[in-house]
């Protein structure tokens, strides 16, 4: 198969960057998306060329470090899939492919298609987590928990924290990102205990951040790679008013940027 | 050569840890506040290591190469994490996860290691579960468990096929939260590129920020390596792209031995190759081999119709079926160690009797479990593996038999450890893949999560108390000290050399003629000519890369392939020390196969009157060849037997 | 920033559902035009919703309620469009319902139409604005009759209204999302509510200019 592929290129973050356009010929259809970007650096490194740079590293669709916009879509046209498991049989021989980092203030650009997604760390430092210390736990079985509630935390707890939902929304905002979090803890008996705390330190560090609001356009559902649900944003708008409403007040430590 | 001594506690094995405990040093909090460490490595191990320690109060410095700690490839384990809680009443106990773990090892792995392991191994499941991983349940609310990798328990923890996942993101968890409280340090996107040994003990590492090019020098009272495993070696494997043995390496060339590095693990169940451009391989959870039956056609003029597609699987009939695993080993069918079912496999590929377009692969048939289960509970069970199947080969395994070959998975060897989980070099520790302790020839499914956790959360923060309570009065490390610029500007040096070699090349050129070279003499059965042929090309190789590789760009801006030169590089050497040290292991056990040590029927056939020992490895210098000292394993509570599937 | 993000969707969704209401008595009394006897029940209404107590405190709430979902529905576009700098050189392609992109447009489109309804009416009766001649500053009955009188009048407001239905589809659920009462069971009913709702809004206001602009 041949491709004609337009590539955003940006040699580090403060210069400005701009669309290249190059041909590849010869793709199997059986290849992956990143061994036809392989098969370009290979060549560009022969004749003297600047390889793509471009994220990605398991390659079977679970770490989340894949991040290319292709045509229009956060890991390209097929629906619950990652970059790296997306293979050329699902192009059109000839097709114009137009790869672009994801988008957004809080990803910035590092080179070509690579984007800083640190601040999804700093948004879970915010309080992503069970605050437990390793020992003095209670038994695994002591506290059972429904299996409705453990399977929907288990969907929500999926997310490979890709940043697809970002690069999809109008918004840029990470309300998935952080509903999939705040639900997968909230819906267990453990998380519980520090849910109020947690959702309300993760939305202030997602506003520091520079994210965009949630204008439910669902755009994050139908490109997440692990068809995380937008209940989760309901989840945890729910989660968040009953934090402001009902509990106690109570202080937020915000953990300086 | 000597004999290495392991320092394990006097005692009755199932005391040992306990006593150890009990009479480690301990280190007081205001002193832990003066003590600094550094972690290697953001995966199960690292990643609970670093979050355990800083929960103590020790300042951490953690590392990864990826560009945040939830992506380390831990997170790519499917199937589960063993752990004795006998939760299923079915005569679990830890006694038999270690007997079931040493026995699955095929006897190489140091007994009280594993009986540590073993004994900690419920800890984790109850911390997980506190840490909100959502393992699967019961409607009745309580934890479920599902048999793995040929236990004859029901043992193994699960969350749907994505348990490394879950483990590892309850890990980050941990880690993020010790980040926010400013007990850890995190620096990603950094490759670790060398150890700093001050008075003979590790005092810091030099590691290049993958970003900005820049060669940083950090200092620490102790190192922690925590680098997952070297299958990557093989080009094609089921390791991240990015997954590499440099810096356990780098602990090599200064000092610390290197053991048993031939013994790698070869999975039976994933995706076979299909073509030259392939740049990886992916695994299919060996929990697929519960329900599914593996075979391939018994006559030869089926496999050609079947190549030819003039048939589909579905057509030959089950008696011209050879169910070659339910056959061979009638007691435990489908469910062989990873070792017996891959060279099974190999067997019959080679004997021309395998599927699929290059004849290496075989069926792996849902046919059956869907007809007594139905599609709904194979969907429950199995969906998530189904559609990346799907995906990837684009053959739904609903209506086709799965295709299977063996691909390079995990690697049992790795750096030596005593009971401590130190190195040869005091002060510097090695923790979960990266070292070689527990799994000895052969890894059961399941004990590398359960490994993982257990060296972070519950064996490390006890032994490197015991080490640094005697650093309480050595001040915090200068990364100003000589020997730290010695070794940056060695390491400024050697890039600098790769760099401008002028060469032709790319580096995957090289690395895939490593990996052919390496899975052709030094993959799942192994023979003295191959071997040394292959130490023959590897030299060739490795003056070929020093000459002829060709690395684009600039040093001090990211640079893609000069990290990938740096890891080929060290690639090559480690793979001259695991063909040396499988040439020098005349027997077979476990992932190591010599054809030459083989029972009538094919079988593996061990030496233990002369190989029940672990060989570690001492780098002597770049161009001399490595000097083997053993740590003899005595086995004082299992009596030594030949493995038997049958 | 004033308030969280949430906070100022959840505020924004709680006015929206408050016009929401109000769309419903406003469309009550415009029906009345409908009735051929004059305007006099036309008139009536009008004149109650005028001097009743209880609406006079509703009105300011009422104004409130304008003024936060306009207000929020602003600034939450500013961050949102300050979210992401540097554009896509191919916009996105992802599979979702068209109009819930465009909320802000046509939220504009509908605030523009507020204000011209404001001068026609509203501004009139407070006396900002100077009633045409003939009329007088309390009789929105003459005047809804001269305004739709005319085709252009008649259309523009008919295509506004049409954009507000746009905007309604999308707010009614997008409300519920907002404020976390999403359910699995019932989120398929509030969707198609929402859908109805917003057909019915747009047509009902719509039939009284057609039917005066065509049968009076």
């Amino acid at each position: 198969m041949n491709f004609k592929l337009k590539i955003w290129r940006q040699k580090n973050a403060k210069e400005k960057g701009g669309m290249v356009s190059y041909d590849v010929t010869g793709i199997s259809p059986d290849s992956s998306f990143f061994e036809m970007l392989d098969f370009l650096n290979q060549q560009l490194i022969i004749s003297g060329g600047d390889p793509v740079a471009f994220d990605h590293d398991c390659r079977e669709g679970i770490c989340g470090t894949c991040s290319l916009y292709i045509n229009g879509r956060p890991h390209g046209p097929v629906k619950g899939v990652t970059t790296c498991q997306l293979h050329m049989r699902s192009f059109r021989d000839g097709d114009t492919i137009h790869i672009e980092p994801w988008r957004a203030r809080a990803f910035p650009v590092i080179r070509d298609l690579i984007v800083n997604r640190s601040a999804f760390d700093r948004i879970i430092q915010a309080g992503g987590y069970i605050s437990v210390n390793s020992g003095g736990v209670p038994d695994a079985n002591s506290i059972p928990v429904p299996k409705h509630d453990s399977d929907a935390a288990f969907d929500a707890a999926t997310c490979i924290g890709c940043g697809a939902c970002v690069a999809s929304c109008s918004n840029a905002a990470a309300m998935l990102f952080i509903g999939a979090k705040v639900s997968h803890l909230a819906l267990l008996p453990q998380g519980r205990i520090e849910a109020s705390k947690r959702v309300q330190s993760m939305v202030a560090r997602m506003d520091e951040l520079g994210f965009g609001s949630c204008s439910n356009t669902y755009a994050c559902e139908a490109e997440c790679p692990k068809g995380i649900s937008v209940i989760n944003i309901a989840r945890m708008n729910r989660q968040f008013l009953h934090a402001k409403l009902v509990s106690e007040k109570e202080k937020i430590i915000r953990e300086s940027l | 050569m000597t004999r290495l001594n392991a320092r394990i506690p006097e005692g009755p094995l199932a005391e040992k840890w306990k006593a150890y405990k009990s009479g480690c040093k301990l280190v007081n909090p205001n002193n832990k506040r003066k003590l600094d460490i550094i972690v290697i490595g953001t995966g199960l191990a690292g990643a609970s290591a670093a979050a355990s320690l800083g929960e103590l109060g020790y300042n951490v410095k953690v590392f990864c190469y990826q560009d945040t700690p939830r992506r380390a490839h831990s997170i790519a384990a499917q199937g589960g994490i063993n752990a004795a809680k006998n939760y299923q009443n079915d005569g679990d106990s830890v006694y038999r996860l270690f007997y079931d773990t040493i026995k699955g090892g095929d006897y190489r792995a140091r007994e009280a290691n594993v009986y540590r392991l073993a004994d900690v191994s419920t800890n984790i499941i109850d911390l997980c579960v506190a840490q909100g991983v959502p393992f699967a349940r019961e409607y009745g609310g309580l934890l479920t468990n599902r048999s793995f990798g040929g236990a004859q328990v029901s043992r193994t923890f699960y969350a749907r096929g994505q348990t490394g996942q879950q483990l590892l993101l309850g890990a980050y968890g941990a880690l993020s939260r010790q980040i926010a409280a400013g007990k850890v340090q995190l620096f990603n996107r950094r490759d670790v590129l060398d150890m700093v040994i001050v008075d003979g003990k590790a005092r810091g590492i030099i590691a290049r920020n993958l970003v900005t090019g820049e060669i940083e020098r950090h200092a620490a009272h102790t190192v922690v390596l925590a680098n997952g495993g070297y299958g990557n070696v093989f080009f094609l494997s089921t390791n991240a792209m990015g997954s590499n043995v440099t810096p356990a390496w780098s602990a090599y060339r200064k000092g610390a031995f290197f053991a048993n590095p031939c013994f790698t693990q070869i999975h039976p169940t994933c995706i076979p190759v299909h073509g030259d451009y392939q740049s990886k391989l992916t695994l299919m959870s060996e929990s697929l081999r519960n329900d599914g039956r593996i075979w391939v056609p018994a006559k030869m003029k089926d496999v050609e119709r079947l190549r030819n597609k003039e048939i589909k699987p579905s057509d030959i009939p089950d008696e011209d079926r050879d169910y070659y695993l339910e056959r061979r080993y009638p007691a435990f069918g489908n469910l062989v160690p990873r070792d017996v079912a891959s060279r099974a496999a190999k067997e019959r590929c080679d004997a021309g009797f395998g599927v699929g377009s290059t004849g290496f692969a075989v069926f792996l048939d849902f046919a059956d479990a869907i007809k007594r289960k139905g599609h709904d509970t194979i969907d429950s069970l199995y969906g998530n593996l189904f559609q990346m199947y799907e995906q990837i080969v684009a053959d739904s395994p609903y209506e086709t038999p799965m295709m299977i070959y063996p691909a390079v998975h995990y690697t049992m060897g790795g750096l030596w450890v005593d009971y401590e989980l130190m190195t040869t070099i005091p002060g510097l520790f090695a923790i979960g893949e990266c070292n070689f302790s527990d799994h000895g020839a052969n890894r059961l499914g399941a004990s590398a999560l359960m490994q993982g956790l257990a060296d972070g959360y519950f064996v490390l923060p006890y032994t490197i108390g015991n080490y640094l309570a005697n650093e309480i009065h050595t001040p915090r490390i200068d990364n100003d000290l000589p020997e730290f610029k010695v070794a940056a500007s060695e390491v400024s040096d050697r890039l600098n050399k790769l760099k401008n070699n002028g060469g032709k090349e790319t580096v995957d050129h090289f690395h895939r003629h490593l990996g052919k070279i390496m899975w052709e003499h030094c993959g799942m059965a192994r023979n003295d000519a191959g071997l040394t042929e292959a130490l023959y090309l590897l030299n060739e190789l490795r003056y070929d890369f020093a000459k002829g590789v060709k690395i684009p760009g600039a040093m001090d801006e990211y640079n893609p392939e000069l990290e990938k030169a740096c890891r080929v590089a060290d690639f090559i050497d480690l793979g001259e020390l695991m063909v040396r040290d499988a040439l020098q292991r005349r027997e077979s056990c476990g992932g190591h196969f010599r054809e030459e040590y083989q029972t009538s029927d094919g079988e593996a056939l061990r030496d233990d009157s002369h190989f029940a020992y672990v060989a570690a490895w001492e780098y002597k210098g770049r161009d001399i060849a490595a000097g083997m000292h053993k740590e003899d394993l005595q086995f004082k509570e299992i009596k030594l037997s030949q493995r038997s599937y049958k | 920033m004033l308030f969280s993000s949430i906070t100022r969707k959840v505020l924004m969704a709680l006015a929206g559902l408050f016009l929401v209401s109000f769309l419903c008595v406003h469309l009550g009394i415009n029906l009345m035009l409908l009735k051929d006897d004059g305007g006099r029940a036309f008139t009536a209404a009008a004149r109650f919703m005028g001097t009743n107590p209880f609406i006079r405190v509703a009105e300011t709430v009422l104004f409130s309620g304008f003024l936060i979902h306009i207000i929020f529905g602003i600034l939450n576009s500013g961050q949102n469009r300050s979210a992401r700098k540097i554009s896509y050189v191919i916009g996105n392609r992802s599979e979702t319902s068209l109009l819930s992109k465009y909320m802000f447009h046509t939220g504009i489109i509908v605030l523009i139409f507020l204000i011209l309804h404001f001068i026609d009416f509203y501004f009139i009766k407070i006396g900002l604005v100077a009633p045409p001649p003939g009329i007088e500053s309390h009789d929105f009955y003459s005047r809804s009759l001269v305004l739709f009188s005319s085709p252009l009048y008649s259309g523009i407001y008919i295509v506004c209204f049409i954009f507000l239905g746009f905007h309604l589809n999308h707010a009614f659920q997008s409300a519920f999302q907002t404020l976390g009462l999403n359910h699995s069971r019932y989120m398929g009913a509030v969707k198609v509510i929402g859908s109805a709702y917003s057909v019915l809004v747009s047509a009902g206001f719509s039939i009284v200019p057609l039917y005066i602009c065509f049968f009076k």
